[in-house]
């Protein structure tokens, strides 16, 4: 049985890497007795894969992976034997079943949207929301292309970002409303300055490519961001908050003919449905909504 | 959530920024505020280290059943976050609630090995803890040693308020109770220590003094008052079955050492080899019972969700109830448990067992001779022989495995350069019997790796009155082995590691020395000596120039053979052991002659008199 998890990391954990955060539910699993499946060989190890790695500092609210069982609790209670022995900073949200021919998240992702705030007194941004909008459309429709010149390990590449961003808006992180519609389930963990006078506080909505193809770090996006409108960029002292992690709405999400077929009949329904409310069909699914709650 | 010390920025720029956030599974916490003592418990070298370390988990978990008490730990930064600290005046700070050591009442150090004693000046001073004990006023926290070092601190005498020598279960609650109600009555450190000198097991330095001969050995060493005792007794926990043992140990984020749960089976050791300081200190040897050890394991992994079990002791093989307890554990295999069995006797029992918890292709055997003759391992009491050795071997080579490590020390004393030549020869032995397996039954070549480490005298053992050598005549020791390598007829499927020397004749001078050396560590520690036991930390040099300013000979600790009537640094501590035994054994190291084990004879050591464990057990 397939099981797609989905968790928050937050707080202290934060500077966990992503290599650490694999050992850390690698036990957690163990704790929770949960009944996972395991490889074969001499050294057997947990049937575990994660979506997309989360760097070192960036908190997530959206963070995704799978795992084989053989045997499963309801979701529900599956989600309170794993809190229960979570540490603090680790919260998981989602214990889904996926179809037994599940693609892995991993070669799903496509797409991840993000928070990018300053931390703590550093004030580079501007303070009014509406003037940093108009530097994000400045910086997105005003430029034909986004280049950049990226340093990968061996050489230097030129490339284009604006086909990898999505979105790109301006927000006020002290706006419930706004909150409310990003679905942030806790913003405390949004650890926004300590100074907690400040407001509105500004910051900057992603939604970017992101997996194995066209992977672009929210970084990035800022460094160019900062550049075209010569901000300092090396001061700014940024937090990146994920949000959710997508897959493409197109791409069928599992293997074997007669699944693929019965999962593209699926979506063509769905697609009526859309379209008799009048509605756009979503370029994206979160990689939770390809899997069902176990009752 | 807590506030952490460190802000993110100073946490993105470090190397493993995981070492200073604490919030690991089975962390304690506990509002600071209502505990009466708050005791930081620190292990002095990087945190992969500290955390791989029992005795700490042991006590981290007895101290905090305690409700009046708060144990959290500290551990040495790693040198990018040291100058961090020191540029920016950041104290050194308890993981669990990231406030400063300062504000503790103890700060505990264990100290295993001498190449931390500089990260202990490191821990203090990035505490704001004056290094000196004599310095330290009633705003300073106490600063306790504890483990196997502390069976000789005097080199330590200095930087320490007390030591406590022995197995911490016991004294470790009433000296909490002694230190609240000196409290209560509104006394001081001093007094406090005065009345804590009377703890069995308990030693506070600045109550003693030593006095010097012009030859710089000890005339005397006397306590400065009437009510202080004039020796110091260990402590030791007799019955390990009901003691303290910790069923949800802490699971660190970051792989340390021992990425696993840790089931100390055993303490001590029957074999009383005579080079061996933990096979003297802990005697006698107590065995832990066989259900409560399931139970342990059960629980431990259960709550560390750790996938691997390793069982630790001196020597595994001599436990009465292993193959009850292994059988157990395989059974628990089906679960995903691995199990690493280290210090393990190869037998065929053994062999059996390995079978079933390992790949036989990917392990290796390891055989500990210590040294290549029978000759020298009779003078060592290694009661372990040639053909032993050869038989295990074979079996092991029929059983699938190729490869084999040994372990070997240079620098025993009586060695010969015979002796050194007789460890590639046995190599070279333990090959043959792996080509006498006919050619199409094995897996190709064998590889027998030579380890030799040289060898360090350790206080309460029948060596602590042997001389050392210079560095250069340890590497000399090493080229003999070396030369004799090329000699042998299977040469291509041996392999030889050996060390610098350097860091042994530090060791060396630290493991017997006395409270002159203390001027040299802070020297060392001004200089910029820390974190010595990572080769690219360490600088000899500046180790030099430190015994050299302050005019403190290497030799007189090293090379020198210490007679039978000199008073040592630590004689003032009962180890349980006699020194009329250890005087015996070193008379009988001489001549060659082997003592029996303590399942099979009593050598009359001295521990009998704790009335327990293989002393009472296993009498005919």
């Amino acid at each position: 049985m397939n099981i797609r998890i989905k968790f928050q990391k937050y707080g202290v954990m934060k500077f966990i890497g992503h290599l650490d955060m694999m050992r850390y539910f690698q036990k957690a699993i163990r704790r929770a007795g949960i009944d996972i499946a395991y490889s074969e060989g001499y050294s057997p190890h947990q049937i575990m894969s994660f979506a997309a790695p989360l760097g070192v500092g960036v908190t997530s609210d959206g963070e995704y992976f799978d795992i084989e069982v053989h045997s499963s609790l309801s979701s529900r209670k599956a989600v309170q034997a794993l809190n229960e022995t979570m540490v603090e900073g680790i919260s998981v949200l989602e214990y889904k079943r996926l179809p037994d021919t599940a693609k892995t998240s991993m070669s799903l992702v496509a797409a991840a949207d993000y928070l990018v705030y300053e931390k703590q007194s550093c004030r580079i941004l501007p303070e009014r929301i509406v003037e940093l909008q108009e530097k994000v459309q400045q910086f997105y429709e005003g430029q034909k292309a986004v280049r950049i010149t990226k340093q990968t390990k061996k050489r230097e590449i030129e490339m284009d970002l604006k086909p990898l961003i999505y979105e790109m808006k301006a927000l006020n992180l002290k706006d419930v409303q706004t909150l409310h519609d990003l679905k942030v389930k806790n913003p405390e963990i949004l650890t926004l300055s300590e100074d907690s006078q400040r407001d509105p506080y500004p910051a900057l909505f992603l939604k970017i490519s992101t997996g194995s193809a066209d992977n672009v770090k929210p970084e990035l996006i800022l460094e160019a961001f900062c550049r075209f409108h010569h901000l300092p960029y090396e001061d700014l002292n940024l937090q990146v908050h994920r949000l959710e992690v997508y897959a493409n709405a197109d791409e069928v999400p599992v293997k074997g003919e007669r699944e693929r077929n019965s999962y593209q009949a699926y979506l063509n329904k769905q697609k009526k449905q859309y379209r008799q409310k009048g509605m756009a069909f979503p370029q994206f699914f979160t990689l939770g909504e390809l899997g069902k709650d176990i009752d | 959530m807590n506030k952490l010390a460190l802000s993110d920025e100073i946490l993105m720029s470090v190397d493993k920024p995981a070492r200073y956030i604490g919030n690991e599974v089975n962390m304690v916490r506990k509002d600071p505020g209502k505990a009466a003592i708050r005791f930081a418990m620190c292990f002095p070298d990087v945190y992969e280290i500290g955390m791989s370390h029992l005795g700490i988990q042991i006590l981290y978990d007895m101290f905090n059943q305690r409700e009046d008490v708060y144990c959290e730990r500290v551990y040495s930064p790693w040198n990018d976050l040291y100058k961090i600290m020191k540029e920016q005046q950041i104290p050194l700070f308890t993981l669990e609630t990231q406030e400063p050591v300062k504000q503790m009442d103890f700060l505990g150090i264990t100290i295993q090995y001498e190449m931390c004693y500089t990260n202990i000046l490191q821990i203090l001073d990035l505490s704001r803890i004056p290094l000196l004990s004599e310095m330290r006023t009633e705003e300073d926290p106490l600063v306790i040693g504890g483990g196997p070092c502390s069976y000789n601190p005097e080199p330590l005498a200095d930087f320490f308020d007390l030591f406590y020598i022995g197995e911490g279960e016991t004294q470790y609650f009433p000296l909490f109770d002694l230190y609240k109600s000196i409290q209560k009555q509104g006394g001081s450190r001093r007094d406090f220590l005065r009345a804590a000198c009377k703890i069995p097991g308990i030693y506070v330095p600045s109550l003693y003094e030593t006095s010097y001969r012009a030859d710089g050995t000890i005339v005397a060493f006397t306590p400065k008052y009437e009510d202080v005792p004039a020796t110091v007794q260990k402590e030791i926990q007799m019955d390990l079955t009901h003691a303290v043992y910790p069923r949800k140990p802490l699971v660190p984020f970051i792989k340390a050492t021992q990425d696993r749960v840790v089931l100390e089976i055993q303490r001590g050791c029957i074999r009383g080899c005579r080079f061996c300081q933990a096979g003297m200190i802990y005697r006698p040897t107590r065995e832990r019972d066989v259900q409560m050890l399931k139970e342990c394991a059960r629980d431990m992994l259960e709550h560390t969700g750790h996938e691997e079990i390793s069982l630790s002791s001196l020597s595994s093989s001599d436990y009465s109830q292993l193959p009850e307890l292994i059988n157990y554990l395989i059974e628990s295999k089906e679960k995903g448990v691995n199990i690493s069995l280290p210090s393990l006797r190869i037998d065929a029992f053994s062999l059996d067992v390995m079978s079933k918890v390992q790949d036989i292709r990917k392990s290796s055997l390891t055989f500990a001779p210590e040294a290549g003759s029978q000759r020298l391992r009779n003078v060592i009491n290694k009661g372990l022989t040639e053909e032993m050795i050869l038989h295990g071997a074979g079996l092991a080579f029929e059983g699938g495995w190729q490869k084999v490590k040994l372990y070997f020390m240079l620098g025993l004393p009586t060695e010969t350069k015979e002796d050194m030549r007789e460890i590639p020869r046995l190599a070279d032995q333990i090959a043959r019997r792996y080509y006498e397996i006919p050619k199409e039954q094995r897996n190709g070549k064998c590889q027998i790796t030579i380890s030799t480490s040289f060898f360090i005298p350790k206080p309460f053992t029948p060596f602590q009155w042997a001389p050392m050598y210079e560095k250069e005549e340890y590497l000399a020791r090493a080229r003999v082995v070396n030369e004799e390598m090329k000699e042998q007829l299977n040469r291509k499927s041996l392999k030889y590691n050996w060390h610098e020397a350097d860091v042994t004749v530090l060791e060396g001078v630290f493991a017997r020395g006395d409270r002159k050396l203390g001027q040299v560590l802070l020297k060392a520690y001004q200089k910029g000596c820390m974190l010595d036991a990572w080769s690219e930390c360490f600088d000899n040099q500046k180790w030099m120039e430190a015994f050299h300013e302050c005019g403190v000979s290497i030799d007189f600790y090293n090379l020198r053979e210490r007679s039978l009537d000199e008073i040592l640094p630590w004689d003032f501590i009962d180890c349980g052991v006699s020194k009329t035994y250890l005087k015996r054994e070193w008379q009988r190291a001489r001549e060659e002659q082997v003592t029996p084990n303590c399942h099979i004879q009593c050598g009359g050591c001295g521990a009998a008199r704790f009335q327990g464990g293989v002393c009472v057990e296993h009498q005919n």
